[in-house]
Formats: structure tokens, sequence, C-alpha cells
């Protein structure tokens, strides 16, 4: 059996499927992938299941190397370039890793979170059901430091495995629905949260993020007898700033809540960096499903359309290949994978 | 009278039975907890109940979300429906000195002398109206009404585990150690929450409490059996 070694990460480094659920009542968060997309391509490229565990990375990377067999990877996330020695891992393509051979995940550039991915996943105790880390109660475990060994489960000869690039998040505002409390509020706080413009403060974490921006007003006061929470549930407490809940929240609050951001959205509001600017949209509860269905079946598509790079088609080949390196990528023709 | 059905995104609702601490509308929450669980609903995730309301989380994609409103409605229409048996749970607690920092404070707060306090405190059967905060974590009704004191001006960043303590009119036994701006008046030995231990979790919403003062010096005996994973905290079925 192999370990992976972790020389060094950033503090926030934990390892995360997709979250830990039915303990809830009991006072447990979920906790989970911040980013279950970004999560899901990098297990596609591992040959793994949609949700075995990874590891997340928040803003720093980390640098790796095995003891035992060779591994194969993937890393997944907005900009995180990674490499073997020297040696630039193509994005969207699995890796193979030899002992004595290290590996280097760089910052997420581009957002917050990205994910190291090991063909057959980590062999670790599940916790509840679950090997996410929540960091706050230690369920789960607690986030790695260097020396930590992860065993990982014995890799097959898995075949490298490419996906087409991850289409650039535009600045699409971020869908909400109303609701469960947005009668606590005025109309004019309805207005603003769904037409103003909010920036990402420096207080955010995998709990929550607070939100800086026009005030949004309560229609009576803001203390209700604590309720359930989810993640996306937008809190407004006596501030009137509002704090987006995330998915190490707690399981209950006494704050109202004026909206909840769409299951579809989450992820992509996680990977918004502190700083940067962000809007909201209302849809339609029936919206909010119709885009959930849609997320569901581009995480289920990955796992064909991550093919083994052998069976590609010599046009395929020269499309991926970086034909002209260090000067643009071929991957902004924007091939059409999916014909 | 019909609850009312908040969205909390595409992922759950919130069956809303009041706006208020109280036993009746907690008793539905869980009245409708019981007979949900009792069914197999697609798509159905978990189910949360809370002093007031009751969080259904579920699956957007498997789940028929107006099937769900109107089983729902037609359950809460019911209303009597058979809610499990109670348990009642006796919990040792040693109250002041280092097991319960705010005692002092709190009797003279009062014009009540320590034990008065503690006689009042350990008087009362409470009910845990749900879990929440942190794993295991048990908020209490039935506070006897001459004990409810506003929260700490200034929390404290770190409170001892298993601290039993008043936050206004409610009172609570803490599991892990955490924040707080809670009066801390004593600490229980046994763990509400332990995951090495077969139950994970001692407390579940609708459970009665009593506290039973112990004298300091039982700490160490009933800490470490605890430790071992014993419950310590008696339970019988009423």
């Amino acid at each position: 059996m192999s370990d992976l070694i972790v020389e060094s990460c950033g503090a926030s480094t934990t390892l995360q499927d997709a979250g830990r659920f039915r303990y809830r009542r009991y006072g447990v968060s979920t906790a989970g992938a911040m980013d279950l997309h970004a999560l899901a391509r990098a297990n596609a490229l591992v040959g793994n299941a949609h949700d075995t565990a990874a590891i997340e990375f928040c803003l720093m990377g980390g640098a790796f190397r095995i003891d035992g067999g060779s591994a194969l990877i993937a890393v997944s996330g907005p900009g995180c370039i990674a490499r073997i020695g020297a040696r630039e891992i193509e994005p969207g393509m699995s890796a193979r890793m030899e002992p004595d051979d290290r590996l280097t995940v760089g910052p997420v550039r581009d957002g917050v979170y990205a994910y190291l991915a090991i063909t057959g996943g980590f062999l670790r105790a599940r916790d509840m059901e679950s090997l996410s880390v929540h960091r706050r109660s230690g369920i789960g475990g607690l986030p790695l430091v260097a020396g930590d060994r992860l065993p990982m489960a014995d890799n097959p000869d898995q075949p490298l495995r490419r996906l087409p690039p991850e289409t650039r998040h535009t600045p699409e505002p971020i869908r909400i629905v109303l609701g469960p409390q947005n009668d606590l509020f005025t109309p004019r706080a309805i207005e603003t949260l769904t037409t103003q413009e909010f920036k990402i403060s420096a207080q955010v974490d995998r709990m929550g993020c607070r939100l800086e921006g026009p005030e949004i007003e309560h229609a009576d006061g803001f203390n209700i007898v604590s309720d359930g929470i989810v993640a996306g549930h937008i809190q407004v407490p006596g501030d009137r700033q509002p704090i987006v809940l995330l998915r190490d929240s707690q399981t209950t609050g006494g704050y109202p809540k004026i909206a909840t951001v769409i299951s579809a959205d989450i992820g992509r509001f996680a990977q918004s960096p502190p700083g940067s600017a962000v809007k909201f949209r209302l849809v339609t509860r029936d919206e909010a499903v119709e885009a959930a269905k849609e997320m569901r079946e581009k995480i289920d598509a990955l796992a064909t359309l991550a093919r083994p790079v052998e069976d590609q088609s010599a046009k395929d080949m020269l499309f991926a290949a970086n034909l002209i390196g260090g000067v643009a990528n071929a991957f902004d023709f924007e091939p059409r994978w999916l014909d | 009278m019909a609850p009312r059905v908040l969205d909390c995104g595409d992922g759950a609702i919130s069956v809303e039975f009041g706006d208020r601490v109280d036993a009746a509308v907690n008793a539905r929450v869980l009245a409708l907890d019981a007979a949900l669980r009792d069914i197999d609903i697609p798509g159905l995730i978990e189910t949360v109940p809370t002093y007031r309301s009751l969080l259904v989380c579920f699956d957007p994609v498997a789940t028929d979300i107006n099937a769900l409103r109107a089983l729902i409605f037609s359950l809460s229409a019911t209303g009597e429906h058979g809610s499990a048996s109670a348990r009642r749970w006796r919990v040792p607690v040693i109250y002041g000195g280092e097991f319960g920092v705010d005692l002092a404070e709190f009797a003279a707060r009062h014009s009540m002398t320590p034990d008065e306090i503690i006689a009042a405190h350990s008087g009362a059967i409470y009910r845990v109206y749900m879990i929440g905060f942190m794993p295991g974590f048990a908020y209490l009704g039935g506070l006897d009404p001459r004990l409810e004191t506003p929260r700490r001006l200034q929390p404290r960043l770190k409170t001892p585990a298993q601290s039993v303590s008043i936050g206004g009119a409610q009172a609570a036994v803490s599991s892990v150690e955490a924040p707080s701006g809670w009066h801390l008046l004593g600490r229980t030995p046994a763990r509400p929450f332990m995951p090495a231990r077969d139950p994970i979790f001692l407390f579940g919403a609708g459970d009665e409490i009593q506290f039973e003062p112990i004298a300091a010096t039982e700490w160490d005996q009933l800490d470490a059996a605890a430790a071992r994973g014993e419950m310590v905290a008696s339970c019988e079925t009423t």
C-alpha cells in the first residue's frame, strides 16, 4: 500500500467529499466540498465516482510526495496549476506520479477552492458516513499539516484522461430564491439585494461569507426564534450586512434569512475571492430546480467526457496538444468535445 | 391550523408551525418529524426539528416537491400523530466553583443564594426543544422564570464542553468547547456527544431532562466512566 505524504500546504487544506448527511438533527454540519463541480472534475479525470473524497485547497496550494507505488492524480480548480517535478500538468488532464516524484499544487489564482483527487480515493475511516472534515467540531478529522500520510487505494492501471477545459466563469449574477423569512424585510431590502452590487469581504471561510454593500433593512427587528439552516441561506444580522452561509455553517440560527442561493450556483459563489464583486438575481423555485437538474447532468456527463487519452482520435489529440506552447492555448479554440 | 411552508432554496423547505418557543408548537414539529420518518419518500435526505419548524432537506432533482408539500399538509392536518414515547434523562451536574464559574455572581444578581439557584435549576423538568449550534448541543425549555437572565455582554471565546448554562429564557447542556455568552452554572460529566460511543449522541429533540446535583468529589470517578464510553446519565422511557 502506498501513502501520499504532505510536505507542505495551506492552513485550510482538508479532505472533503460530497458531505455528511442525516446528522443535521444532532447539530452536525454537512461540510463537504465547497465546489462540487470542481470536485467532480478532478474525480472524473482519475476514474472515480464524482463524490469521492479529495484534498480541498483554499487559495494556497501545497507540495506532496508518494511513498510506495505509483498513483494517478488530477487537480482541478480555477487557475490552479500543478507540476510534477518541473513538468507542468496540462490543465484538465490527469497525470501519473511515481515514487520520489514531487507534486506541487500552485495557488488558486482565479478562484478560492481547488481539488487533488487520486484514483480510488484515500483510505481513511469514515466519520459518520463521510470523510469530510468539519474543522470546528473535529468531525472527520483535522486540516492537513506537513508530515501527514494519507493511505491511498491501490492504484490499478488506470489510463490518463483528459477533459475539455472548464468554460471560464462569466460574472453572471448568482441566482437566489426568496425565503424563508423574506416577509421580515422591507420591499426595498429585496430590491436592494437583487439590483445592487455587493463585495465579498475578508471575513469568509467554509462556514460563511460576510458581504459588504448597501444595507438590507429589516421590516421589524432581527431576532427570530432559531430555526434550521442550509448552505446558501442569506441571513441578515442587526448590522444589515448579509451573510451567505456555506457548507460548514451551523445547523440552526436566529437571524432572519431573506433568500437562499440556489444549489446550482453555490459552488460558483464559493469560488468568488475576497474583494470580488457579486450580484444576485431572483429566480423562481421552478427555475432553481431546473438549474439543479442541469448541474446534475453536467456532473454526470463528466464521467463519459473524461475519456482515456488513448481512445481519442487524432483530431482530438491535435486539439488537445499545446501546439504553440507559451504563446496561446489550443483550448481557446473551444473544440466541441460533446459532438 | 395548517403550517406555513417556506422555501429554503431548491433543496429544502421549512415547515413552520409558529414563531414562538412553545411546547405545543414544538410537539407539532416533532409529530410531523415522526410521521415523515415512517414514510419512504423518494429524494428525502433528512429532517431537522427546531423549536417551531421542521427543516426538510431533499434532493431537488429526485423529489416531487408538490407531492411532498401535499403530504406534509395532510400529515399536519391529522395533528395527533402518535409521537414516540418520551425519554427522561437524569443528568448529574456539579454546580458552582470551577465547574460553574458564574453561579455566585448569578445568585447575587437574582438576590438568591447559590443553593436556591441550584434548587430552582434542578427542580424543573426540561424539554429538549432541539439540538443545534454544535454537535449534540441541547436547547432546553422549562426554565424557572426567576432564573431568566440576558446573555453576558461579553461572550467568552471558550466555554468548557458539557457546560450547563442559561441564556435568556433558555437553558442548555453544551457538548463541545465553544464560544458562548451564556451563564455557566455547572458542568456534567455526561457527554452529550461522543464519537467513539454508541450512541454517539445522548439527547434528541422531544426528550426530557432532569438535573441531579452531585458533589464535586464525584467528578473524577464519573468523568473517567464517561471517558470510557459509559453514558453516566440515566435514561428511562415514560
